[in-house]
């Protein structure tokens, strides 16, 4: 019987975020400016996984986070699973889902928007949960993966 | 609708335009009711335009309301460095309602979040001209006796034609076959089409006018502006494609009529002017009669 053994160790308290897709890792702890944080951080990528062939994960010790930075993941790992940790205990774990409306995470692609040139907070409608379309609430054109910037 | 903001199509419904266009009727058969005296209409231009702007102001002096404002944004403190947002807060002080036209696409909708009294969009970059929509539908509605059930041919930008693609959307309502002719570089884009294929109404597509001419009821003209093609060899080859003279209406129905939303550069032969199927003038016309029903609506005078 072979040992099995964690690649990324086990964190007491916080939050894992799985299933994130290999080359997202590091856009994930840049929205999430994780590189600015003091808590430990254990992260690993192109890993197993039954799932989806490779996988990333992130854990982080003693955070817990707000509906605004989940959905701000969520945008850019929708694959991923959150798990939040009490006592090396799993307490909850939830697939991330793009709310139908999103605020102040995103940027307009659209030079033309007035979003882009007055201090105005930047609406949109998330018109397919499956992949990245969203509509701008002000200017009505659509910002795709291709186009995403965060505020 | 009283105090409703119209800043897209999409903000009323089909019994609001329909309620719109009956009240226009009205308008037409007696253009000039003072019933508006003691309101002030801000007119802000903050770029500029011939028939929006004077069409506005000519629908709020026949109902009587006064008009304060500025018809491009070097007069108004844009030019200091004020905001959109303060401008509007300021000028609510000072109107009953608001017409603007801005050229930066969503300013309108802003506009109207902040603004304390309606507000009517003229026009906000490439994305919304809701009032020429209500008159293109008024000016089709007075030549064919109906919305239902028309044949419609729209030519020429398919793609960025603001005008085409507010008219598209409202015509769904009323069981419109499409005929779509353009250039295949400027075809009517797949978000647009999708209302279409919504109500499961039918569409052709052509790259001549003359395929479509003979079938429809009504003539939608646009500009194909030069300025849309990176190379100007693919203009050349297709800016006559989509241009109308005389020769192509031979056989054209007798209740047909060509619609333009002006200004028009040479894709409408001056020769075209006076056949019985020229309406593009008297369309225009009925943007004074479209926008004091609007005017009057939204101020809760009718």
């Amino acid at each position: 019987m072979s040992k099995k053994e964690l690649i990324v160790s086990a964190i007491e308290n916080g939050t894992v975020i799985d299933h994130i897709a290999s080359d997202k890792l590091f856009q994930v702890i840049k929205i999430l400016n994780l590189e600015n944080c003091s808590n430990q951080i254990l992260f690993g990528t192109n890993l197993n996984s039954s799932k989806f062939g490779t996988k990333a994960i992130i854990k982080i010790q003693n955070k817990y986070f707000e509906r605004y930075e989940i959905n701000k993941i969520a945008i850019v790992a929708p694959t991923a699973t959150l798990i939040k940790i009490a006592n090396y205990e799993v307490i909850e774990k939830f697939n991330l889902n793009l709310p139908h409306e999103i605020e102040g995470i995103v940027k307009c692609f659209n030079p033309k928007c007035i979003t882009n040139h007055e201090q105005v907070m930047q609406k949109f409608t998330v018109l397919d949960a499956n992949q990245i379309k969203l509509q701008c609430h002000y200017c009505q054109k659509i910002t795709k993966e291709e186009t995403l910037n965060f505020l | 609708m009283k105090n409703k903001n119209l800043i897209s199509i999409t903000d009323f419904s089909k019994e609001e335009y329909l309620q719109v266009l009956s009240l226009a009727e009205e308008f037409e058969k007696n253009p000039v009711q003072k019933i508006a005296e003691g309101k002030v209409v801000a007119s802000l231009f903050f770029e500029p335009s011939t028939r929006t702007r004077l069409s506005f102001e000519s629908a709020a002096n026949r109902l009587g309301a006064k008009i304060v404002g500025f018809a491009d944004s070097a007069s108004s403190s844009t030019s200091k460095g004020e905001s959109l947002v303060d401008t509007i807060k300021t000028v609510c002080c000072y109107s009953d309602l608001i017409v603007m036209r801005h050229p930066l696409e969503g300013s309108a909708r802003l506009a109207s979040e902040v603004a304390t009294v309606p507000v009517i969009n003229a026009g906000d970059g490439a994305n919304q001209h809701p009032t020429q929509c209500m008159l293109d539908l008024y000016s089709i509605k007075k030549t064919q006796g109906t919305l239902d059930n028309l044949h419609i041919a729209l030519v020429g930008d398919l793609k960025y034609g603001r005008t085409v693609h507010s008219l598209v959307e409202a015509m769904c309502n009323f069981n419109t076959t499409f005929h779509l002719v353009s250039p295949v570089s400027l075809k009517l884009p797949s978000s647009v089409k999708m209302h279409i294929k919504e109500r499961n109404l039918t569409y052709y597509q052509y790259t001549e006018i003359q395929d479509a001419i003979d079938k429809v009821d009504i003539l939608y003209m646009t500009r194909v502006q030069r300025e849309r093609f990176l190379d100007i060899q693919d203009y050349e080859k297709v800016k006559n494609s989509c241009i109308l003279e005389k020769s192509l209406m031979d056989n054209v129905k007798k209740s047909m009529k060509i619609l333009h939303p002006l200004p028009r550069v040479n894709e409408i032969h001056s020769n075209v002017d006076s056949t019985p199927q020229a309406y593009y003038f008297q369309q225009a016309q009925n943007g004074v009669y479209v926008r004091q029903a609007l005017i009057s609506l939204i101020l809760g005078l009718k």
